[in-house]
């Protein structure tokens, strides 16, 4: 299983790439294994604010509906329409084409409570 | 089912099994002082035929709108049900009124809530239509608080053109939910839709206007729609379902959400209900819709089949963050809409809103010929108009009863300063001879 070191994770399995001030996110190879096969991707729109912890959007697998959390709070930029079509892209490519959201974010200070490659290889007992 | 009461041997048993003597001992825990000792002084019982004989005097009491000539309207409205529909809904495969438990069995009642909601996204222009609500007024309700969901927001304006009767109901959901509800208020009988304007800030979730109003005038909907381009409010548009065979259906004017009481589609009048609630919405809000969907699918045979679809948020997994926990539909009358649309087809509904229309603009050019008569507004409408009159309108009322005549409803009924209005709603039920009749007894009025 892969765990990417150039990102920062969150206990909800979400994924960062931090670039300047824009946070691209995606769940974890972990959480999309955890979901199973991921039929529908609600996306949130573009210029909706979040705060840290408020749900997103919404993961519905065949067995199951997830909601996302947004790790750190933020204005989303960017969306990725692709999901609309494609959402099996999330277990196919969990880290690259399978990103969910782009975020401006307001606080870097609430990157610090994310976990880094390592940490979050232990949260998951791997 | 057969129903088989407990025999005394029946009894007997089940008592001996649990251990005690008589069904009185079962009573023992309950506190001397709660039993009440008192005689029931009933008449003697009567036989079947005693009995019918007593029921069926006192019935004959009663009135009927088969009687009468009615012109009462306000909502709920009296259309002629071709006597298939009745028919067809008593069949004991269909006669349930719920969605069957194990649905999928049902394939026959599961394929015409699937043509229900084609016809009725047909009809609205809309992408999505659920398998019906409890009544207008409900799926009213069920639309603010999707609105809610989707945009996040927490104020839902409504115009006090809508049906009182589902304003009421509106605020009953809105107020535990946190949702403001702002009414606008209405101008000439229309909404005064510069107070839209007004008020529309960054926090309205949803927009809610009924067209034809509760007065019977047509709202200027594209402007509404306008008006909230650019803005992340939904529009909600409460229709009358007959009229959309003339008048341009919701989808053309961009609304979010239709709704709209399906009891003029196919259903009596029933005394108040049941009735069925028209919902409809755009694709893209399918899996925020409450309600039940059905869809159609291939068996592992590669057969056409029909499914619920969509209803893991409502029942399974997600009850706290779906929309609404409502479950069941009004499959019934569902299925007597879906009969009705399909007898009526295309031009069967254009032909009976084109005679709602002419029948109650001919009793309206009529009505104002009467000394003391006359209109409240130049407004357009469709089947329902508003009157001034010289009298009281509830004095009107008392004496058409007398003589048989429906005349409408007293406005002060619901706004207590509209003493002298009276609103009238023509259907096409209503006969010329019928029309011809309740304007002379309004010319008689001064008598």
């Amino acid at each position: 299983m892969k765990f990417p070191e150039n990102l920062k994770y969150s206990e909800d399995h979400e994924w960062l790439k931090i670039d300047g001030n824009i946070a691209t996110i995606g769940i974890t190879e972990f959480a999309q294994g955890e979901l199973g096969d991921v039929v529908f991707v609600e996306l949130p729109e573009v210029d909706d604010e979040f705060d840290a912890g408020e749900a997103f959007g919404t993961i519905e697998a065949v067995k199951t509906v997830s909601d996302m959390m947004l790790p750190i709070a933020g204005k989303i930029v960017e969306v990725n329409n692709l999901l609309e079509d494609e959402p099996e892209m999330i277990n196919s490519d969990s880290f690259g084409k399978g990103w969910i959201v782009k975020v401006e974010i307001s606080d870097e200070k609430e990157l610090e409570n994310l976990m880094d490659s390592k940490a979050y290889k232990e949260f998951v007992g791997e | 089912m057969s129903y088989i009461p407990n025999t005394d041997s029946d009894r007997e048993k089940m008592l001996k099994d649990i251990g005690v003597d008589k069904f009185e001992d079962l009573l023992k825990s309950i506190p001397q002082v709660l039993k009440s000792d008192i005689k029931l002084s009933l008449p003697k019982e009567l036989s079947e035929l005693e009995i019918e004989k007593e029921i069926s005097q006192i019935t004959t009491k009663n009135s009927s709108i088969e009687k009468v000539s009615s012109f009462l309207g306000g909502g709920v409205y009296n259309h002629f049900i071709p006597k298939v529909v009745d028919y067809i809904i008593s069949r004991p495969e269909f006669a349930t009124a719920y969605t069957p438990y194990q649905a999928e069995v049902s394939q026959g009642t599961l394929q015409a809530m699937y043509e229900f909601q084609t016809m009725i996204s047909e009809l609205t222009q809309m992408d999505v239509t659920n398998a019906s609500m409890y009544d207008g007024a409900t799926a009213m309700a069920e639309s603010a608080m999707m609105a809610k969901n989707i945009t996040r927001k927490n104020k839902i304006i409504v115009s006090e053109t809508v049906n009182p009767n589902y304003i009421k109901v509106l605020e009953t959901y809105c107020e535990p939910l946190n949702i403001e509800l702002i009414k606008i208020k209405s101008k000439n009988f229309v909404t005064d839709i510069d107070e839209i304007k007004k008020i529309l800030d960054k926090d309205v979730a949803g927009v809610i206007m009924q067209s034809p109003n509760f007065f019977g005038y047509i709202e200027e909907m594209e402007k509404v729609s306008e008006i909230l381009q650019d803005t992340k409010a939904l529009f909600i548009a409460s229709v009358d379902a007959i009229s959309l065979a003339l008048l341009k259906p919701p989808g053309s004017y961009d609304a979010d959400i239709v709704i709209g009481e399906g009891q003029m589609l196919g259903n009596h009048l029933n005394f108040g209900g049941p009735y069925l609630g028209l919902f409809s919405t755009r694709k893209k809000y399918i899996r925020k819709m409450p309600g039940r969907i059905v869809g159609a699918t291939k068996d592992s045979n590669g057969k056409d089949g029909f499914v619920l679809t969509l209803q893991t948020r409502e029942q399974h997994i997600r009850r706290e963050k779906a929309t609404s926990n409502i479950c069941s539909n009004e499959g019934l009358n569902a299925m007597a809409t879906t009969i009705y649309l399909s007898l009526m087809g295309n031009s069967g509904m254009k032909k009976i809103a084109n005679l709602c229309l002419q029948k109650s603009h001919y009793l309206f050019e009529n009505i104002q010929k009467i000394d003391g008569f006359s209109k409240v507004t130049d407004k357009p409408f469709f089947k329902e108009f508003v009157i001034k009159t010289p009298i009281p309108a509830k004095e009107i009322i008392e004496k058409a009863n007398r003589e048989n005549i429906f005349a409408g409803i007293p406005l002060d009924k619901f706004y207590a300063s509209k003493t002298h209005e009276l609103l009238i709603a023509v259907t096409e039920k209503n006969s010329k001879k019928e029309i011809d009749e309740f304007l002379d007894f309004l010319s008689r009025i001064h008598e």
